[in-house]
This record gives C-alpha cells, structure tokens and sequence, in this order.
C-alpha cells in the first residue's frame, strides 16, 4: 500500500521556492556522472532534451524510440507555437502572468509551485532553442517575432511558420545526435518499451522489444526517465500520431506508479469532421481559425439547403448568441461542447451531418480575399487537400477531436513518480496543466522538464547511489519481467481469432467517445464501465494477429491497444468520481442553471492519483490536496 | 465489395472506385515480388487517404488470412516523415509537394492500376515490404547537423539578431522532413538535397557560422559514404513534399569548396 501523497514542494515564497530548491538539492560532481547510468525512453521533446542535457552533462545515457528516428516523435506535428514569459513586446507580461493564466486556464487542477517553475524556466527554454538554430520568427530588425495565440492577452507565443514543434524537436533531436556521436548517449531505434523493472520498490530498468528482429531484452540503470507522450489514441480517432501510445506509462502504472488525472482529456474544436467509417485520424487545423471565422449551424434541422443559399434569418451562429463577449473566441472545451449540443440536436451539417461551419464570408467581405489568404493560406490549401471543398467559396465544416490529454502518470516536484528512480517527463506526467491545457503551452512544458528540471532534479536522486551498480539484468526482478513480456507476445499470436486489431481499438474508441468524450454523466459511464470489460474479453479470445515476432505491425498495434483496454476502463472510473464539471471534464449533472460548467471545489479540489491493485480489482484512489495561495480559486465566466 | 463501374456505398451519394493494386512484398531476409491485388482493392472511398486505403486492403487481407501490407506512418499530417513509397514511380505519388499520408484517393480513377513499391536506393535497404532502413540520414546529421550549445549556455535569444531574410530562407530548408524521397527520386540515390537542406538551415542562421565550415566538410564526407553522387538532374526537388529548392546544393557545393581552405586555414596550416 502507499501512504499519503508527498509532492515534496519546497517552502517559502513562490517566487523563490525553485531557485532556493536548485541550491538546497544534492549534486553530483562531473566526475562521478559516468558512474550512473539512466535510460530515457520516448525522443520527442521532453526525452530528446534531457537525453541531450544528461549527456553532456557526462551521465551514461540509454536512449529508446519505436520509431526509426528520434525526429519523427509527434511533438513534430505541433503547429502554433510555444509561449514564454519574455515581454519582448512590453505588453504587460511577466513570469507571474503566465503562471497565473496557465493556473487559471487549467481550471485549478494544478500544483501551483510547478507551474510558477514552467514559467520562470519558460524565458531559458527560448535562449537554448535560440542558440541552437531554431528558425523563429523575425522582425524585420532582426529580433524575436511573437504572436497572441488561444485567447491570450499578451503576445507571449514564439513560432517558426506552422512548423513550431517541428523545429523545436529537430533542435532538441540534433543536439541528442550530437552526443551520440560524442557516444554520452547510445540511441536505441525501432525498440519499445514493454516492461518497467522494480526491484524491492525501485525502478531499476526496462525490458524492451526490438521491433525488427524480436528480440526481447533487459536494460537496468539507476534512473528510469518515461517521456513517452499522451494517450489520446484510446479514443481511435484522435489528432495523435497513429503510433501514439500508452504502453510505457501503461506498464509502468502496473508495476506501482499512480496514475492521475486520467479522464482530463482536452478537444480540440477545430478539427476536419470524419469522411467515413473507414478514416484513420483526425486532422488539426490551427484555433486561429477561429479569430476570423464565424460558427454556425442552420436554425431547423430539416433545412437541407446548400450553406450559400441559407439567408441570414435561417442560421444560428450558436457561440456568439450565447456568449456575446467572447462569441467565437470561447475557450476549447466551451466550443466543443457547444458544437456537440448542436450535431446532437440534429442541426449538424455535411454529408454525415457531423460538423457545423466555420464560415469566412464575412471577413473575407470585411478585409478581401487576399488578406484572409496570408493569414491562413497554408490551413485553406490543407482543408482543400483533405475535403476537395475550397473554404474561401464554402464555409469550412468542423468538428472537435481528441487533442491532448492533461492527466497522466504522477510525479512530485521532482518529476520523480512515487516509484522511485521512475521520472515521468512532458505529455505523459500529469503535472502542470491542471483540468485544461492552454495553447502554445504543451512544447513548453515537455522542454522545460528536459532541458531545465530534470538535470537537478535527477542529480538530487542520484548522489546517494553513488558507488552502487546497477542491477544486473540476470535478476529474476529482469527475468519475470522478460517472461512475461514474451508471454504477452507468444499469447496475441497464438489466439488467431477472427477480427483484426483495428476492428477491436475502434470499438473502444467508439465506446470511449460516446460515454468518456466531451460531457459525461453517470449513466453513460455506467455503461462504458460495463462495456469495455466485454470488449476486452472479446479481444483476448478473438483477435487475429497473423505472422511472427519479427517486424510486425498487427503485433505492435496489439501490445498497445491491449493497454488501452486497461487505461480507457480507468479512465471511464476516474470521470466517474469526479462528479464536478472542470476544464476539459464536463459532468452533466454538474452544471449551473444556463447549462455552464460547474466545478467544485469543496469536494474535488484534489488530483486523483489511482493505483493498480491486481486485474479485475477495483483500483485505490489516492488524493493529493491542492491549495491555492496565490491565484485565487473563481469560476470560469465567458458571457 | 462492389463489382464493375462506378459503385455506390448504399445511398449513392458517395461513389467509390475499384483500383488494381501492385504491391512489393518481401518478408525479412527474403526476396521480394510484385503481388497485385484486384478484390482487396474495390470499392475505395476518394475520399480516403492512399494510406486509409492501404489500411482498408490490409483489414481485406487480415480477413482472408493473409498477412497486411507493412508501410511506415503516423502523424499522417505530412510533417513527420515517416511515410514514403513509390506510387507509380514516383516519389510519393502524382501529387506535387504532397506526402503520401496527405495524397488522396480522387486524385485516381475508377480502373486504375497503381504500382506501389518501397524507395529504391542502396543506403535504403527493404526491412519488409515497403518499409526501408533510412539510418543513413542519423548519421549525416551526428556528423556535423547541429550547433554545439549545451544546455544552460544560451545568451538571451534577443541578443543574437537574425535578418528577417535570413531567418525565412533557413525556415525554407529547415522545413525539410527527413523522409528521403529525394533520394529515391534521384537516379543516383544521391543525398544532396536532405544534406544541404540541414546544411543551409544551420549556415545561414549567425548562430550556425563558428562551425560552418568544419560541419559542411564532416557532413558531405558522411553523406559519401552512404549515398551516390549528384548530376544535378534535379528531379529531388520535384519529388520533395515541402518543396525544398535545389539552390540549397549550389549552396553546399560552394560552402564545401570553401570548407577545403578554410578549414586548413582555422588549423593554422595556411598563412592568412
């Protein structure tokens, strides 16, 4: 059993607590650092800039990715940009305000003390990524451009184009490759993490499976670093890459580490609708969108008329009648539900009436064609790729999708899960974006972890160990977990049911979607929580994974959406409890009179941290108390 | 599974069309053939992905017992990088500037015959069906495709200016998403393209001029070993899905010759 909660925040001021911590924390001297060794798994930019940090800082570092390059992590697919409190722009920001939005914007689910860090090491993250050839953008006399991005009232967002996180991972990537060359760090590709190694209650290393041959090996060190991203794919269709998964995390959970937050799930608005049943992904098209295009369904669900022919007097503009002061500018979650309500009423538009429109007519009446083409060329010329319908004669037609998801594996101030040796980096800890995650701030978050928290705190973990070895991969800690890693593999082959992976990880994302997407309530959950066992029991008794263990893509699949099955019923049980309505999770029995969300935080002001109590049992919560001392607790009003 | 003709989903709103598909498929450590599929291939939405429909004639495959077609994907957005095949010869398919993952279905018709086949170049070899090794790339970049700046060094990022000009010409070849369709395309297997694109990015930015001219010299030296030689046929720009400018080469080619006396003269061993 695990006792009480200790996140291990340090006292004193906000202001100075990370700063006067660095000092207080132990060090390990240069010298000794290649006497410990430490595994990172997941290259996208929270392990790529600590696997570059730790290895020019001299540790011994062992580097694992599934995919064939470290550069191709999905934090490449970031589009708009990664904030910062620098107030290049004199317009009133400062490291408070970021702290105090990101607070806010999260809905009061976050640990203070770790965001007021993000955003103090916010202003060093540009510095690094400056330094080493990020193609930011400029002004014309050469400083640093910045943009206001999702609703900010400042202008703290830095870019490069709509390839923002493309650039910041090729820069995290090539200062890793770097050390690779300089052999600090010993890159793994096409390996996956299958196991994590626990002996007597320490992480000590890793069982992984080399994807091309098979082969399924131990790594121990003395420190473990998960940077292993997000589990949006539970849902099937997500924004997330196709590869996306939760195995690392997943697995870790079962050998001890809690799992917290895991029904804070953010939507995306402004997404391209499904096509068909047949479609693989969802498509993200920037929220800028929305700084120029109006909303709207038509009034009456059988009015069929093409959208040109539809008068003013026949369409709703739903967002900017029910709140007229921010209108289509609405936080995330308020537009996604909105757009929600309307397709469920029946009011959705295109062929599968699963979308409402985003209408540029009037702006582009307001500011001409040609305007509206350099703000969003490149997003338009991308609809029309994808849809063949060309947004500057028709409106758009969007719909949310999975996003990103804010919970995750629980960490201390240290970024240290309560296993210890065991640190969970980026998307795949739960810390610092609360119930909701702002825009711009997630490439914020996995490189401050990398670049500049990690590095200390792993130092502060590691000094005591020193003069101890690892423990040697013959243990029978490495041995249950190798067999039981092959036994896994032998099993999904050995089934040879009738359906395909594919057809099974649908389903969940469909069960997933309905009861544990956008609004939940009691009654759905219900069902979900009865549902997803079913399922799952199918799976294991009827999926069909042809082939061997060598490079075989049904089997990767398999391994992963084997773990969904756990994560999407934990998922399902966490929203369950939570019966308040707060950033992305919206109860619908928690609501105020005009249908607004309503938090509540006499009961739930708290992350609900879950452990793993056996198969088939019913997991432990364990509640870590939030206060707020410095923003201070409202309700979110947007009329 | 609809027959002949262009065929309806149900409510004939959505027609679809039926493609014959040539496929190369080679098991690990085996040799490898064109197998062509015709029933697997019917009824495909044009509004599908290429990818979507490949994941469609895999599911067909998984039905009848057969192994799926292995390809590399995942952001399907075209910006990773993973995806690439040869789509009737070409790189990527018909459509310029476009990856795979973003090609579309109704850019073919009804009766088609499509050829997919994974790249074809020496440095690249098959490890099952359309899935290549392209680790050749890792290397050229550890080689010299970085700029040394350890953690917790940096100036403030205001302090460095960059000309606006020179910042959106680096952005252009930065661009540059590894996927190696250029040197697919190229009928040499020559890496110029991704070697001057990494090389530009990095040389044009002020940051990037300390180790200009070692980092061109280590990163063309790489890139021999590995890949053939450019003849400037340029057809990797026309395969490139970010449209990447062979200007970029005539770059890298100048800088190399430069790299030959400068970096003498950095050692000392020319007079100034």
């Amino acid at each position: 059993m695990i006792g009480a909660l200790d996140s291990h925040v340090p006292e004193g001021p906000i202001e100075d607590r990370w700063t006067r911590h660095k000092f207080d924390m132990k060090l390990v001297a240069p010298n000794n650092r290649r006497r410990f060794d430490v595994i990172i798994v997941g290259t996208g930019l929270a392990g790529a800039s600590a696997a570059a940090t730790l290895g020019e800082q001299g540790y011994d570092v062992k580097v694992f990715t599934y995919h064939d390059s470290p550069r191709r992590a999905h934090s490449i697919a970031a589009q708009g940009g990664i904030n910062a409190a620098k107030n290049y722009k004199g317009d009133g920001d400062s490291v408070f305000r970021l702290f105090y939005d990101t607070v806010k914007g999260g809905d009061f689910r976050s640990r203070e003390s770790n965001v007021y860090r993000l955003a103090e090491e916010s202003v060093n993250i540009i510095d690094q990524c400056v330094a080493q050839g990020v193609p930011f953008a400029r002004e014309y006399g050469g400083l640093l451009d910045n943009r206001s991005f999702g609703g900010a009232q400042v202008s703290r967002t830095f870019y490069a184009r709509g390839q923002t996180g493309q650039q910041l991972l090729l820069g995290a990537y090539q200062q890793m490759m770097h050390q690779v060359a300089l052999g600090t760090v010993k890159l793994h590709t096409r390996t996956e993490m299958l196991d994590l190694v626990v002996k007597d209650g320490v992480a000590c290393g890793v069982v992984v499976r080399d994807m091309v041959t098979g082969a399924v090996t131990s790594h121990s060190a003395h420190a473990v670093l998960l940077c292993t991203g997000g589990y949006g794919n539970v849902f099937f269709l997500s924004t997330n890459a196709k590869f996306s998964n939760a195995t690392a995390a997943w697995r870790a959970h079962r050998r001890g580490a809690l799992f917290a937050n895991p029904c804070f799930t953010q939507i995306h608005p402004t997404c391209i609708p499904a096509s068909d049943d047949f479609q693989s992904k969802l498509t993200l098209m920037s929220e800028s969108l929305r700084n120029d295009g109006r909303i709207w369904v038509p009034l009456d669900r059988d009015d069929t008329r093409s959208p040109d022919q539809m008068p003013e007097s026949a369409r709703d503009y739903f967002l900017e009648r029910k709140y007229p002061s921010f209108g289509n500018l609405v936080p995330r979650d308020v537009a996604s539900r909105n757009a929600k309500a309307v397709v469920d009423e029946g009011r959705g538009v295109g062929p599968l009436r699963n979308g409402v429109y985003l209408d540029f007519a009037e702006a582009i009446g307001r500011v001409g064609e040609a305007t509206i083409r350099e703000r969003y060329g490149n997003l338009f010329d991308m609809y029309e790729r994808i849809t063949d319908e060309n947004p500057y004669r028709v409106p758009m037609r969007i719909y949310p999708a999975v996003h990103y998801t804010m919970g995750g594996l629980w960490v201390d101030y240290h970024l240290m899960s309560n296993v210890p040796g065991l640190f969970v980096l980026g998307e795949a800890n739960f810390s610092d974006h609360g119930a909701n995650r702002l825009g711009a701030s997630a490439l914020m978050q996995g490189l401050a972890d990398g670049y500049f928290v990690i590095s200390y705190t792993l130092a502060n973990y590691l000094a005591p160990l020193l003069g101890t070895r690892p423990v040697p991969t013959d243990d029978p800690a490495f041995i249950q977990a190798e067999t039981s890693v092959g036994d896994t593999v032998a099993r999904l082959l050995s089934i040879k049911g009738t359906r395909s992976v594919d057809h099974f990880h649908r389903e969940l994302g469909k069960i997933m979607w309905e009861y544990c997407g956008m609004a939940r309530n009691r009654t759905g959950l219900e069902k979900a929580l009865s549902e997803i066992p079913a399922l799952r029991e199918e799976f294991w008794k009827d999926v069909r994974v042809l082939g061997g263990a060598a490079l075989n893509q049904s089997l990767e699949k398999a391994t992963r959406v084997a773990d969904f099955f756990e994560l999407g019923e934990l998922m399902v049980r966490d929203a369950l409890h939570r019966e308040e309505s707060c950033g992305g999770h919206f109860r619908d029995e928690s609501q105020t009179e005009d249908g607004e969300a309503l938090r509540d935080d006499d009961r739930f002001a708290y992350v609900g941290a879950w452990e793993w109590t056996g198969k088939g049992v019913e997991p432990a919560l364990h509640r870590e108390p939030l206060d707020f001392e410095y923003v201070k607790l409202t309700q979110r009003s947007y009329k | 599974m609809s027959g002949n003709g262009v065929t309806g989903n149900g409510d004939g709103a959505h027609p679809t069309i039926d493609i014959v598909l040539h496929v190369w498929r080679q098991a690990p450590g085996q040799e490898g053939r064109m197998v062509t599929y015709v029933e697997e291939a019917r009824g495909i939405s044009p509004d599908m992905s290429f990818l979507e429909m490949l994941d469609i004639v895999g599911e067909r495959l998984i039905a009848k017992g057969e192994e799926p077609i292995a390809f590399e994907h995942d952001c399907r957005e075209g910006i990773c990088g993973s995806c690439g095949m040869m789509i009737n010869g070409q790189a990527h398919g018909p459509e310029r500037g476009t990856a795979a993952c973003q090609l579309h279905m109704r850019k073919f018709r009804h009766g088609d015959e499509i050829t997919v086949e994974p790249w074809r170049a020496r440095a690249f070899p098959v490890l099952r069906d359309l899935i290549v090794d392209r680790q050749a790339f890792d290397r050229i970049i550890e080689a010299g495709g970085y700029i040394t700046a350890p953690t917790g060094a940096a100036p403030d990022g205001n302090l460095i200016l960059v000309p606006k000009e020179s910042a959106d010409a680096s952005m252009d070849a930065a661009a540059c998403i590894g996927c190696g369709a250029c040197v697919a395309a190229c009928p040499n297997s020559a890496a110029q393209l991704f070697t001057s694109a990494k090389l530009a990015h990095l040389n044009l930015l002020p940051q990037g001029q300390a180790e200009r001219y070692r980092r061109t010299q280590a990163m063309v030296d790489t890139m021999e070993q590995y890949f053939g030689s450019c003849t400037m046929h340029a057809e990797c720009q026309e395969a490139c899905p970010k449209e990447i400018s062979v200007d970029f080469i005539a770059y890298m080619n100048r800088d190399y010759v430069k790299a030959q006396l400068k970096n003498r003269r950095l050692q000392g061993q020319l007079a100034p």
